[in-house]
Order: C-alpha cells, then sequence, then structure tokens
C-alpha cells in the first residue's frame, strides 16, 4: 500500500512540475523573443517592466491576460470553443514527458518510452484537432481561413517531420529518446554529421508545425488578423500563447536529442550534473536560430509552402531513408 | 470468473473508464446532429481504443491509431467538412434514408468479427486468463521483424489494396472536363 502512495504522490509531483513547466518556458522564451527581435529591428523592446532590461514584462502580461474578461461570441459553439485550447496545451504539456535531460532516470521528469520519438510525433499531431476546433467554432471567417490554412499546413508538413527522424532511428537502431542519445555518446560524434540533410527538414517542418515565419498564413496578422485565435481572449488566448513557445521548446529538445547529441558533449561524463545544461545550451542555440529565421525572413505563399513540402522536402526525406538505409546495411 | 472478481481487478476499472466513454462517443459520432461534432466525437472514440490498445500492451499499435487516425484521417474529414459546408448548429437533414439496411450491415459485421475472435480465442485456450497487461510493452522491433518476415505478403497484399482504394477514390472523385468545357469554366 505505501508503494501505490509514492507512485500516486509522484505523479502528482511530477504533474505539477509538468504545469508549471510551461509557463515557465513561456515566459523566457517570450521575453528572449521579444528583445531578439527588437535588437534585430535596431529597437529596444521592453525596458521598464522590473526595473532593469524589461525582466518582469512577461510576468505583467501573464497577469494581465489572467485578470482579462473570458469572451465568447454570440454565435460560437460554445463547448467546443472553450474545449480548443485544452487540446492544444495537452498536444504540448504530453510531449514534455520524454525530455531526457540525464541518463539516469532518477533526475527530471523522464519516462523512458520505447517507442520514444514515435510517441512524441503522435502526441504533437493532437494540437492539430485544437486548432481546426477552435478555427470552426469562432463563427468568424478569419477564424475559419486560418484553421483551414493551419490544417493544410499542419498536414503538408508532419510527413516531412516523421520521415526526417527515421533516418537517426535507422542509424540508432532504437525509437527510444535515451536510446538514440547513448547511441552517440558512445560512438562520440552526433547524428547531424551523417544526418544533416535529416536535420534542416527537420528544422524547416518543424517552423511549419509551430506555423511561426516564414510559414505564419495561418495568423497572418497584416491578411487574417491572428487567424484561428482572433476570437479569444483573456486566459485562453494565454494558453495558444504559451503552447507555441512551450512547443517551440519541445521540438528543439526534440532536435537536439536526435541530431546534436542531446546531454552528451566531447569530453565531458554524461553521468554528471552538466548534462542538463549541456541540453539546455543547444535547445538554447535552436530556439535563437527559429527567433533569427522568424525577424529575418518574409512569409511565403500559400502555394509556395505546399510546393515546398510536397515537391522537395517529402521526396528528399525518403531518398535520405533509402540512402542511409543501404548504407547501413553495407557498411 | 463472477462480476465481483472481475471489477476488484484495477486493470478492468481502466478498462471501464475508457470502454464506456468509447461507446458512448461511437453512439454520438452517428446521432450527433452536427457534422463537425460527429468528427469530434470520431477523436474521442479513437483517442478511447488508442487507451484500449495501450491496456493490451501494444504501445506501438496504440500510438499508430493516434498518428494516423486522429493527426491525419480525422484532421482530413475536418478539412473536408470545413472547405466544404461547416454551418454551425443543428443540422436537420444528416440521417440517410439507408440507416435501416446500414445498421443491419453494421450488426453483420460485428456478429462476424465476435465469432472470428472467439474461434480463434477458443482455439488457442479461451478468454479467462488475466491479461499480461501490467508487464513490458510488446517491443516494436518484434511486430518490425513479424511484418517484414512472416506476415510479409499479407503486409504487401494490405498495401496493394489501399492503392487500389486510393486510386479508385481518385478516380471516382475527379471529373475530367472537355476542352469545350474547360473555357466554358474558365469564362465563369
Amino acid at each position: 500500500m505505501s508503494l501505490e502512495l509514492t507512485f500516486w504522490w509522484l505523479l502528482a509531483i511530477k504533474l505539477a512540475v509538468a504545469a508549471a513547466v510551461v509557463p515557465v518556458i513561456g515566459m523566457v522564451i517570450g521575453y528572449a523573443e521579444m528583445k531578439l527581435s527588437a535588437h534585430m529591428q535596431s529597437r529596444v523592446g521592453p525596458y521598464f517592466a522590473g526595473g532593469r532590461f524589461g525582466w518582469a514584462q512577461l510576468i505583467a502580461d501573464g497577469v494581465k491576460f489572467i485578470q482579462k474578461e473570458d469572451i465568447i461570441p454570440e454565435e460560437a459553439d460554445r463547448p467546443v470553443f472553450k474545449w480548443a485550447p485544452a487540446l492544444v496545451m495537452l498536444g504540448t504539456m504530453a510531449l514534455l514527458v520524454i525530455v531526457p535531460v540525464h541518463p539516469s532516470p532518477r533526475y527530471g521528469i523522464v519516462r523512458d518510452l520505447e517507442v520514444g520519438i514515435f510517441y512524441a510525433l503522435a502526441i504533437s499531431s493532437v494540437s492539430t484537432i485544437g486548432v481546426l476546433m477552435a478555427g470552426w467554432s469562432s463563427a468568424n471567417k478569419y477564424s475559419m481561413i486560418g484553421g483551414l490554412r493551419a490544417a493544410g499546413q499542419l498536414i503538408a508538413y508532419e510527413l516531412p517531420l516523421v520521415l526526417a527522424t527515421v533516418g537517426v532511428v535507422i542509424q540508432a537502431g532504437t525509437m527510444s529518446m535515451q536510446g538514440i542519445v547513448s547511441a552517440q555518446v558512445a560512438q562520440g560524434w552526433p547524428f547531424l554529421l551523417t544526418q544533416f540533410i535529416g536535420f534542416a527538414i527537420f528544422m524547416i517542418a518543424t517552423l511549419a508545425e509551430l506555423t511561426r515565419l516564414p510559414f505564419d498564413m495561418p495568423i497572418a496578422e497584416s491578411e487574417l488578423v491572428m487567424g484561428y485565435v482572433t476570437e479569444y481572449s483573456g486566459f485562453r488566448f494565454l494558453f495558444f500563447f504559451l503552447a507555441e513557445f512551450a512547443n517551440m521548446f519541445s521540438m528543439s529538445v526534440i532536435a537536439a536529442t536526435l541530431f546534436l547529441g542531446g546531454y552528451g558533449l566531447w569530453g565531458i561524463n554524461p553521468e554528471t550534473l552538466f548534462s542538463p545544461i549541456i541540453l539546455f545550451a543547444k535547445v538554447g542555440i535552436l530556439i535563437f536560430l527559429m527567433i533569427w529565421l522568424r525577424w529575418t525572413l518574409p512569409r511565403l505563399r500559400e502555394d509556395q509552402l505546399q510546393t515546398l513540402a510536397w515537391k522537395w522536402l517529402i521526396p528528399i526525406a525518403i531518398v535520405n531513408i533509402i540512402a542511409t538505409a543501404v548504407l547501413k546495411v553495407v557498411l | 470468473m463472477t462480476f465481483s472478481e472481475w471489477i476488484a481487478e484495477p486493470v478492468n476499472w481502466a478498462f471501464l473508464a475508457m470502454a464506456i466513454p468509447m461507446v458512448i462517443a461511437a453512439l454520438r459520432v452517428v446521432t450527433s446532429r452536427n457534422v463537425v461534432h460527429a468528427a469530434l466525437f470520431l477523436v474521442l472514440a479513437l483517442a478511447a481504443s488508442a487507451g484500449l490498445f495501450i491496456l493490451l500492451s501494444a504501445e506501438f499499435v496504440a500510438w499508430v491509431l493516434v498518428l494516423v487516425y486522429i493527426g491525419a484521417v480525422v484532421v482530413l474529414f475536418l478539412f473536408g467538412i470545413m472547405i466544404t459546408r461547416a454551418p454551425i448548429g443543428r443540422e436537420t437533414n444528416l440521417s440517410h434514408d439507408t440507416r435501416w439496411p446500414a445498421a443491419v450491415a453494421a450488426l453483420g459485421v460485428f456478429a462476424v468479427t465476435f465469432w472470428l475472435i472467439n474461434a480463434v480465442a477458443t482455439q488457442m485456450g479461451g478468454f479467462g486468463d488475466p491479461l499480461p497487461a501490467v508487464g513490458r510493452a510488446t517491443a516494436t522491433g518484434i511486430l518490425g521483424e513479424g511484418f517484414i518476415n512472416r506476415y510479409l505478403i499479407p503486409f504487401e497484399a494490405v498495401g496493394f489494396v489501399l492503392l487500389a482504394a486510393l486510386i479508385g477514390g481518385i478516380t471516382l472523385a475527379r471529373k475530367d472536363l472537355t476542352p469545350a468545357e474547360e473555357e466554358e469554366g474558365a469564362r465563369v
């Protein structure tokens, strides 16, 4: 009985940590995005809140969002409208379960699933349903078009995302996140060296899945107001807002784990407590890359987006898989 | 095994917690007055059946169900519904004239499947044994080896049928216009 109790307590603690991690990540990345974008455009960005550097800006924003009235449009389909942000958040939070920060399962909230990377790709696709629900239930033309664009985009980029990871899975011989990292630690070099095509495809597809520039047609402000989030306000808008940043984080973790060697680094024993720091440094580099691309590239056109996915990324990813499989057998 | 013994197993509570919402959601898929709601209830039914697969230690199959059916098939359903017609509120003309034949066909499929599973289970020793659900999940590698070794021909056959269905779907849905009609369409 005592064992069962510990299990439930542990579960409760892990759930609380997972629930706390999402807003913290959202605030850190949100602040980074504000400051970086400002400096890239020769602006200052937030500087007032919190005394110096505007570090408390996102906390103030969070408090503001919670205070705001929760408006539901008269014509909206109420239950669907209410559940859509929750479903988006579900896909986001479930991704955090398998983040491998350390080889020992004692640290972090890691559950090393045997289907690892496959679970991550499957559960992240649930968010698409939430986006479509939001777009449809808002009873707004802009939301509807935004939702449709999002669905078309997410369907198109789901495939290259999945196919890009297959090369790594073939090389590592396992789908488990821990297994992929330890394969890279054991051989001493990250899979980036052999799977750079897969890495490039994965990062492009990730940007599209996150609907960030240059792939932000679903929420393009200048055309669609804010697409499927147009009608949301207050706490429900906050859910979409946080989900985007938390997804940036978890997709970067997956990319760092698959291609950059996760918590492993030359000459450093992965058993030490440096491991999470190394992982988060790699994640930080990838997030910086995403923010950099967002603020320096123009938006693609809808047909260019579909052409890129179906005519370029998917064929290249399949050729990459075949080449990797052949080399795996030959070498 | 009596019912009180059956209900005493925690695994069976988990089964009920997933099976009851699944049946209700499945009923709402066909009785819902709104076509988008029906598709969303289908998501719930599929998610619950993925949960049942996890309960059976078939982790990989469960996530395939989530990735392919929830992440792709239902998204395509919703996309198709929304790009053609997606009214908010009730619809009255959703029921089809052939619903009674459809119900008979569905019951027939259910009976055949039940009979088949029952026959196989009887041959292999019956349903009575407790499930090895709490133990280790079925290794994905074993599944993969099964697909490309022992079950290669059925696997390819199913793939062939799916390809044929895809081509058939395109042929049925696509209407090639004659050059004259195309010109007509371009002018309109």
